[in-house]
């Protein structure tokens, strides 16, 4: 079972009280971009064993959307921040690092 | 024949009004209107059938008996005119569900994930009840739940099914 603590509101609720949002960070490409840029901001999805980064919606809660890093093989969450940011904070990069110590945040995706 | 782990009783004569807005902008106008001090996160406040409960950080759910509402209503609209807010009588839009006898709790337990026991006297917990949204908190002897009164038939019948005489959770 995937337990989230919601950032929003503080609760600690198990999955089926959020709905998932997909991979976090997407690189918005609009009508300028050429379109394999295009297909890949609207298809392709990184889909890694380990640690991601994802949006979560409190659905029957707060009704906030927030982020959340977790390990998608352990469903170890390694912490869950504001969506007014373009990557995850220094302590949850850090805890993600104690698991997966090469792990880097893919800024590309996100500028 | 054993007894029903609670009696489910439909609340009438209950309104509603939700707010939005900045809680600290709106927040001392709604605590002035309504005699009743602003609940922190996560928290329900005043007694009896007028309270002040925290939905969300822009949210907050004024309840109270629909025969008070209509002033309620409008000394709130009035008190907010200068502010970015929306005030609401949701009343039309909700039902009310009073889950009172011993095993209250455990009528609620088999409906919601929550975890109960981390529910306070002063809490208001947003979950859901099966398959729609419910949020609840604690009154004497039992839980109040609020829903939606579009699925209000659904929530009564979970809730008189959950407390099916001899379904109590504990080992008996
Ligand atoms: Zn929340």
């Amino acid at each position: 079972m995937l337990a989230l603590t919601c950032p929003c509101c503080g609760i600690t609720a198990e999955e089926t009280e959020f709905h998932p949002g997909g991979e976090a960070h997407l690189k918005r490409v609009g009508p300028e971009g050429a379109d394999d840029e295009f297909e890949a901001y609207l298809f392709a999805r990184k889909n890694p064993k380990g640690a991601h980064i994802e949006r979560w919606r409190h659905s029957y809660g707060c009704g906030k959307w927030f982020h959340v890093a977790r390990d998608t093989a352990t469903l170890r969450v390694f912490g869950a921040y504001t969506t007014q940011s373009y990557g995850p904070p220094e302590d949850i990069v850090n805890a993600i690092r104690q698991s997966y110590p090469d792990w880097t945040f893919d800024r590309n995706a996100a500028e | 024949m054993a007894e029903a782990l609670a009696t489910i009783r439909r609340v009438e004569g209950m309104g509603m009004i939700t707010l939005r807005g900045a809680l600290e902008q709106i927040g001392p106008v709604v605590s002035d209107v309504t005699g009743i001090a602003l609940p922190e996160c996560r928290k329900i406040t005043g007694a009896g059938d007028r309270q002040l409960g925290w939905m969300s950080p822009d949210e907050l759910l004024c309840v109270m008996p629909v025969a008070d509402l209509p002033a309620i209503l409008a000394a709130l609209q009035d008190g907010l005119t200068d502010r970015h807010a929306l005030v609401l009588d949701m009343s039309d839009a909700r039902v009310i569900y009073d889950i009172i006898g011993a095993h209250a709790e455990d009528v609620l337990a088999k409906l919601s994930p929550a975890d109960l026991g981390a529910v306070g006297s002063d809490d208001l917990r947003r979950s859901r009840a099966a398959q729609t949204a419910a949020a609840f908190w604690r009154i004497e002897s039992g839980f109040r739940v609020i829903g939606f009164r579009s699925t209000a038939d659904y929530l009564g019948a979970l809730l008189h099914n959950a407390a099916m005489p001899g379904s109590q959770l504990a080992p008996r």
